[in-house]
């Protein structure tokens, strides 16, 4: 038998108040095998963890057994500990007596004789641990930062700028994502194309940093440090390399009923387009849907203007293999589809707009070239209505339940505020008002900021939400709302109507997800791996977040976490080896049949078939086939020792016989 | 095809042609109604309260009444239509109701909201389609600004009802197109009339179906159609307005020349 | 009174602290000009219990039951059921039927459909 060290662990009052721990260790300490047991307020701190190193020493203790919190917080801690008193720190177990004891139960008797039994099942598995060691695999020191908005391209900088080569990919045929359409950012109301293009323009001159545009990840193996990604970049008829980006063709293309997506659909360019004026790359891209020469075989117009030659409609796509020791998920977001809210009168009303089309109207280079218009007729509004929480903060269960999210959007109080002031000051004799259910404003100066666009702008601020917009016959939108505050229905005859549609991500995240085997919650944002300590690393190792793909945020935090999450991945590419989990599958090669249930059940990829010389009878040689488990990749999952039919294949540190150990002692 | 038919008390007497009409358009069409051979009047509108048992009876009944021959129930009153669904929703569930009504009615086999309830219009969408009405159009309204007035009670609550798109439907427009009219839409044609209110404080009756009928005078309806007799009553007596309104079903047997 | 908001809440099956006091029910109200108390107070009286003083008010006659503001309610609070369990409270009791059968004949006309008048009935009295 072992010499096993039992250590029970108050945690404060978490445990201590509903399990009596000094009887938990005295009853573990009468166990057979237990040398020595006792119990602290904190076993992972310091002090207690310099109980545990010195008591290895001084009883010579072959097997260490922690009765505390879940093994995936202080697991790790005590390994350290352990193996820092000259202990192989897999003679380690760790029982659960919080999570699955202490916190569910009310009745201290009850917790008291379960954390016991738990101990005891502890003390059964570490007497058939055997000491393993951690392997190691190599780092491959490359980014791949998935999506090019300001997230992904900060992310990308600070990679590049610790000497990393970083790789952006980015589904548009430009970098830059939503601030290229901003006009003005809050709070500061610096012009967004002003502060983002010298980062766009950084990115395409950085030596480090590739830029992947008009691409799409399509399939990534692999594991943390050495991940394979195949990147699919989609034809856009223009080489790259030869265009320079002078805009003949787009001048001369014949085709000019194009819906711009830059635009919103509000504007049209060509079928051969540059999407704006300050675009990475500076290179034209042909939609092939609206081109006659790809639709029909007719004209070429284009090509006989280009004088770098560059046009190429035979062009294909192009697949690009490559490996990164880290990925970060940057995919940012989109405003949602308004189909189910037409009370709002939004696909009737030209003059119905979503804040992000209200925005294309503000900005220059919009479809009305900065001047604020209908879009019906082109005539100022003389009066703003503008609608919160289209969308959000809407219950699961409501009449439009289906089209909106329960989150907040955190962006729009402050977007709007942005909007109203925008109106008043550049357009003093506007009327504006902004019907609201709680203006939020969280950040830095932001408060401020809105009590201006009420104080200083005169935008009449009402708390109440819009029942109905109602368009009339001579062009204006009747908008019913109540004020709260006074009690009454209001009918404001208004020429435009801006609606704060909720944000979602990226409807490329979830396909992503699934292939990064990132977790994703209900509405499609990556989960981070903790909420509070852990925020920009997703729970698989190796991705990391940046940006509105992990959850909504303006500008400041997105640049902030996309900062995060690049010296996460710094911290990633810094190391030459990763140790592995020991933990791993393992195939007797005796007992294997070679059947293949246990391939077939991997999620990971990790086991392979191959043949192998064995010796026979009669001297004899036999060729059998047998499962090989790649321990660098198997997550220890144990499926494959489950679907074994033979029982060859077994799980190190999580045997079969190790198990059934511990169900003995809980059953005793 | 064969549906089983709730007329409701209205039509009997003061909605008469509202009845009349769908009956002759049905034949033309190639589908038949047939009156359920017992029912009682739905009681106008569904009462909202959980411990309210014996005023959905009668719905149950009349939804019982159809299963026994195995066919869907048909309702061509905005009112009688949205009492029944909305009763069978219950009957699909709410456990309490269903055991209480069950517990009543004594059936050998419980209800529990097995009836398909389908308005005239849906059957004439989904069962004969849009398509085949056009087809057999023989005096098409060509020409004529037909504003169609929903009301509330076809399309709310949405999740219930589940007819069309509660703030933008288009399944009257597109029977108005089907007879060979030109829709007129508006904002306020799915908006309350006013309903019972007109015998408790007539006012707001007065108000509402003025605010409907002007709104659909603004955007150049030459007509209104509906198809509830509450609606037709307040639109035509409380609103002031000189637009014709007339039952959809009137148009239907107008178009299909069964008049 | 404890009693009283618990009976409201149990006839019309309604949590009314899902409210986020947002005001589209009161927005959306086509009756709004004839109530004392509009939906987005009855939701709020409720809560606070405060029932006495809706089944005092003629508010609770006005409701169309149109369902608008259930439709249009982002957070499925349905107050039209509130409402009517308020009006039931009242007219649940003895003698407190609001709409009597000798009202009808004055508000007879030849063209008034039977529906409306069962309606009125089945709103307004036990």
């Amino acid at each position: 038998m072992r010499r096993i060290g039992v250590f029970v662990c108050h945690c404060g009052t978490n445990i201590a108040s509903t399990v009596d721990v000094k009887a938990v260790a005295e009853t573990l300490g009468k166990e057979p095998a237990v040398v020595f047991a006792t119990d602290y307020p904190y076993m992972c701190s310091e002090a207690g963890q310099n109980i545990i190193k010195e008591a290895i020493k001084e009883h010579k203790l072959e097997g260490v057994v922690v009765c505390s919190c879940s093994p995936r917080m202080h697991e790790a801690t005590f390994r350290k500990a352990v193996a820092s008193a000259g202990l192989n720190p897999y003679m380690l177990e760790v029982a659960n007596i919080r999570e699955q004891c202490s916190w569910i139960h009310k009745d201290k008797e009850e917790g008291t004789a379960k954390a016991i039994v738990l101990g005891r099942a502890a003390i059964a598995k570490v007497q058939l641990n055997a000491p393993l060691t951690a392997g190691e695999s190599p780092v491959v020191k490359r980014a791949l930062v998935i999506g090019g908005g300001i997230a992904g391209i900060q992310t990308a900088l600070d990679i590049a700028e610790a000497g990393y080569p970083v790789d952006i990919v980015e589904k548009e045929p430009t970098i830059g994502g939503k601030m290229t359409q901003i006009d003005k950012t809050f709070p500061t109301l610096d012009c967004s194309s002003c502060i983002l293009t010298p980062k766009m323009v950084e990115c395409s001159q950085n030596e480090n940093i590739t830029i992947y545009s008009y691409s799409e990840v399509e399939a990534v193996t692999g594991f943390v440090g050495n991940f394979s990604v195949k990147i699919r970049r989609k034809k856009r008829y223009v080489d790259e390399t030869k265009c320079t980006g002078c805009g003949i063709c787009t001048e001369k293309c014949p085709v000019k009923n194009v819906p711009s997506a830059y635009d919103l659909g509000l504007k049209n360019h060509r079928a051969i387009y540059i999407p704006f004026a300050q675009a990475i790359p500076n290179v034209a891209v042909i939609d092939a849907d609206y081109c006659n020469k790809l639709t029909k075989g007719k004209c070429g117009i284009c090509s006989k203007f280009c004088s770098a030659g560059a046009i190429n409609y035979e062009q294909e796509d192009q697949i690009v293999e490559e490996k990164y020791g880290a990925i970060i998920a940057a995919t940012g977001y989109n405003p949602i589809s308004l189909d189910g809210y037409d009370e709002y009168a939004y696909s009737q009303s030209k003059d119905v707009v979503t804040s992000l089309e209200f925005e294309r109207i503000l900005k220059a280079d919009g479809p009305t070239e900065g001047h604020l218009e209908r879009l019906s007729d082109g005539k100022q509004p003389k009066t703003i209505v503008f609608v919160q929480c289209v969308g959000s903060r809407q219950s699961a269960d409501a009449a439009h339940g289906g089209c909106g999210k329960e989150y907040c959007s955190k962006i729009c109080c402050m977007y709007t505020a942005k909007h109203a002031m925008y109106c008043r000051e550049k357009y003093p004799d506007t009327d504006v008002y902004v019907f609201y259910i709680d203006v939020r404003t969280p950040g830095k100066n932001y408060d401020e900021f809105y009590r201006r666009a009420v104080e200083q702008y005169g935008v009449h601020y009402i708390k109440g939400m819009v029942g109905k917009v109602a368009p009339q016959a001579d062009g204006s939108l009747m908008v019913q709302a109540s004020d709260l505050l006074s009690n009454e229905q209001l009918h404001i005859k208004a020429d435009m109507v801006v609606l704060a549609a909720a944000i979602e991500p990226n409807k490329s995240a979830r396909p992503l997800a699934t292939m990064l085997t990132a977790s994703m919650d209900t509405n499609d944002f990556f989960t981070e791996a903790h909420a509070k300590l852990r925020p920009v690393e997703s729970p698989t190792a190796g991705v990391f977040l940046s940006g509105v793909c992990q959850g909504p945020k303006d500008i400041p935090e997105t640049v902030s976490q996309a900062s995060a999450a690049a010296a996460k991945a710094l911290g990633l590419l810094a190391k030459d080896k990763l140790s592995c989990n020991p933990c791993v599958a393992h195939s007797d090669e005796m007992m294997c049949n070679g059947c293949s249930s246990c391939a077939n059940v991997c999620p990971y990829g990790a086991i392979t078939y191959s043949d192998k010389e064995f010796r026979g009878p009669n001297r004899t040689t036999l060729i059998r086939r047998v499962a090989s488990v790649n321990a660098a990749v198997c997550q220890g999952c144990g499926a494959c020792t489950v679907a074994c039919p033979s029982g060859a294949m077994d799980l190190k540190g999580f045997s079969t016989s190790q198990i059934m150990a511990e169900v003995d002692a809980i059953c005793k | 095809m064969i549906f089983s038919y709730f007329p409701g008390c209205t039509l009997k007497t003061k909605a008469k042609e509202l009845d009349r009409y769908a009956r002759a358009s049905a034949e033309a069409l190639g589908f038949t109604l047939e009156e359920l051979p017992d029912w009682q009047c739905c009681g106008g509108v569904y009462p909202m309260a959980k411990n309210e048992t014996a005023t959905k009876l009668s719905s149950v009944r009349a939804l019982v009444s159809a299963r026994e021959k195995g066919q869907a129930l048909v309702t061509l009153c905005s009112a009688c239509h949205n009492v029944i669904k909305q009763v069978n929703h219950d009957m699909q569930t709410d456990e309490d109701i269903q055991m209480k009504a069950n517990n009543y009615m004594k059936l050998e086999t419980p209800y529990t909201g097995e009836t398909e309830v389908l308005h005239y219009l849906e059957v004439l969408r989904d069962k004969v389609g849009f398509d085949k009405v056009a087809a057999a159009v023989k005096n098409p309204l060509t020409g004529k600004k037909i504003a169609a007035y929903y009301g509330c009670l076809l399309l709310r609550p949405g999740k219930v009802m589940q007819m069309d798109n509660p703030e933008n439907p288009k399944i009257l427009e597109d029977f108005i197109r089907a007879i060979g009219a030109e829709p007129v839409l508006y904002p306020q044609r799915n908006e309350c009339c006013g309903g019972y209110m007109t015998m408790e404080e007539k006012s707001v009756a007065v108000s509402r179906s003025t605010t409907v009928m002007d709104s659909a005078k603004e955007f150049g309806a030459e007509m209104v159609i509906t198809a509830c007799p509450l609606c037709l009553y307040n639109l035509k007596k409380n609103s002031g307005s000189e637009l014709p309104v007339v039952y959809f079903t009137e148009l239907l047997a107008e178009a299909l020349g069964v008049k | 009174m404890a009693d009283l908001k618990e009976q409201v809440l149990r006839t019309s099956g309604v949590n009314p602290l899902k409210c986020m006091r947002c005001g589209k029910c009161s927005a959306t109200c086509p009756s709004y000009d004839a109530m004392e108390y509009h939906p987005h107070q009855f939701v709020y009286m409720v809560e606070k219990g405060d029932i006495e003083t809706l089944m005092q008010s003629e508010s609770i006659y006005k409701c169309l039951s149109c369902f608008a503001c259930l439709e249009r309610c982002p957070r499925n609070v349905e107050p039209a059921k509130l409402v009517e369990a308020v009006r039931l409270a009242v007219i649940r009791q003895q003698g407190q039927n609001h709409l009597k059968p000798e009202q009808i004949p004055a508000m007879l006309d030849e063209d008034l459909p039977q529906q409306a008048i069962v309606s009125a009935f089945r709103k307004y009295s036990k």
